[in-house]
């Protein structure tokens, strides 16, 4: 099947979802992104690659942080950024997504970073961009609805190389609440696709979603047995907001099976890295012992996320 | 195809030998390699010419052919482990054609601090420059057809050596 991310000649064309990207390709953004990592440690923290490009960022769902992170990216590749907050805007109005689209790209713009809480909206956007003759305009997901958090994933996979060094002798858990995840699922084909030989899933069975066996992992609903021994912790955050139903008793009773405890900790190899794709709720999915002990690559992880994502803009913009 | 004519190593004493002379003694003296060949010169020069501030560069974030060619397969971590602010660099290049890899490189410098002075050493000036630019340290000048490209290559054992490519 045609990937809609690559063009005829195998170059990034839109950045939509990790799944079914080669390996190499996923390899070459972890390599670019350790030169752009330097880059926010001068006296300059600019590069002038993207001067001259528009980004547009498109959040239909509110969050200041990816947007965040987005917007230092574009402008340490010199790039001019507009925020676009649509949920207050246009949207409201009654105008189409598509026709929100085409005013902006009428407006020269360079490339979208989406954000949408429906799954899909990214590709939406991107075939509406080649069937009107657009193509080069890139779009960026930024995470749409469950399905993918594609820059997330990579951060995650920049994070663990930067301190395991290698995917291929690495057992990795995923803690909490998958079923709601667009993270972990980008974790998941991240994570297949460089080649660790064990994922977990660790969860109640009501924050799991089916099939995780069929993806390769293996599945604990004890947390301290899906602990036992493995190299990396992705802790996710429990998403109230997407939450319908009752799929949990209470949040305390949560933290008492499935937060993550210094005790709980010690179940793990004693180099085991903690990682969490924020915002974090102490005492819900993790102990504050946790978050701010030796093991935590919490705030690594957000400060490799500008490096991974100036090196998607520019591997985006120049191809 | 291997160029007879030019034998990277009798080039490279010949360079070694000129800059020894020249930078006898030069305060806050540094050297600079721009990726990949003369990444490989300014670490055999830093250990001949005893000098311990060495940095090497990538130029491919300041390239002028990005919005035309994109960014090209490898880029590798710039390394600039010391303080540009007032430093005297020696730019050190494999092979000087249009110039426009030694203005990149220039640029990238300044983006980490403000250096005293820059120098630019090169192997081989190949002609055929695009921008007002030229080197203070060359071994060898040749004149070669636009369609011919000079590479320097680095053996296992380290013996570098220059090769044409045709077109």
């Amino acid at each position: 099947m045609h990937n809609p991310q690559l063009n005829k000649h195998g170059e990034l064309q839109h950045l939509l979802t990790l799944e079914g990207l080669p390996k190499a390709m996923i390899t070459r953004i972890l390599d670019t992104a350790a030169s752009f990592v330097s880059v926010s440690d001068r006296e300059v923290k600019k590069v002038p690659l993207m001067r001259g490009k528009s980004v547009f960022n498109l959040f239909f769902e509110n969050s200041t942080r990816t947007r965040t992170t987005f917007e230092i990216a574009s402008k340490r590749l010199s790039a001019d950024v507009i925020n676009l907050n649509i949920s207050a805007s246009s949207a409201s109005k009654g105008e189409s997504l598509l026709d929100t689209i085409d005013n902006l790209a009428a407006m020269h713009a360079d490339m979208f970073v989406v954000r949408h809480a429906q799954s899909g909206a990214p590709y939406l956007i991107a075939r509406h961009l080649t069937e009107t003759h657009q193509q080069h305009v890139r779009v960026v997901n930024a995470g749409d609805g469950r399905h993918a958090h594609p820059t997330q994933g990579l951060l995650d996979m920049y994070t663990i190389r930067h301190y395991k060094k290698d995917f291929s002798n690495l057992t990795v858990a995923i803690v909490g609440d998958i079923l709601h995840s667009r993270v972990a699922r980008s974790d998941i084909h991240g994570l297949t696709t460089l080649g660790v030989p064990e994922v977990r899933a660790i969860g109640p069975r009501t924050l799991l979603p089916g099939g995780l066996e069929q993806m390769g992992l293996r599945v604990f609903n004890d947390m301290n047995e899906g602990l036992k021994g493995v190299d990396v912790i992705i802790m996710l955050r429990l998403q109230n907001e997407r939450m319908t139903g009752a799929l949990l008793p209470s949040a305390q009773e949560y933290f008492k099976s499935y937060g993550l405890t210094p005790e709980r900790l010690a179940l793990a190899k004693p180099d085991a890295i903690v990682m969490h794709p924020g915002p974090m709720n102490r005492g819900v999915e993790i102990d504050s012992a946790v978050a701010d002990g030796a093991q935590a690559v919490i705030l690594p992880q957000v400060t490799f996320g500008i490096a991974v994502r100036m090196a998607v803009m520019s591997m985006l913009a120049g191809a | 195809m291997t160029t007879p004519e030019l034998d990277a190593e009798k080039l490279f004493q010949k360079l070694e030998h000129e800059l020894k002379a020249a930078l006898a003694g030069a305060p806050r003296l540094a050297l600079v390699g721009i990726y990949s060949g003369g990444a490989w010169l300014a670490e055999r020069l830093a250990k001949t010419l005893d000098v311990s501030t060495v940095g090497y560069i990538d130029v491919s974030f300041y390239r002028d052919d990005y919005a035309k060619r994109g960014l090209k397969e490898e880029v590798r971590p710039s390394q600039i482990p010391f303080e540009v602010e007032g430093a005297n660099i020696l730019l050190v290049d494999d092979v000087l054609y249009t110039g426009r890899t030694t203005r990149a490189a220039i640029n990238t410098l300044f983006d980490y601090g403000r250096p005293g002075k820059i120098m630019l050493a090169a192997l081989v000036d190949r002609g055929g420059r695009e921008l007002p630019i030229a080197a203070d340290f060359v071994a060898a000048t040749v004149s070669l057809p636009e369609q011919q490209t000079l590479v320097l290559q680095k053996a296992g054992d380290g013996r570098l050596s220059l090769t044409v490519d045709h077109a």
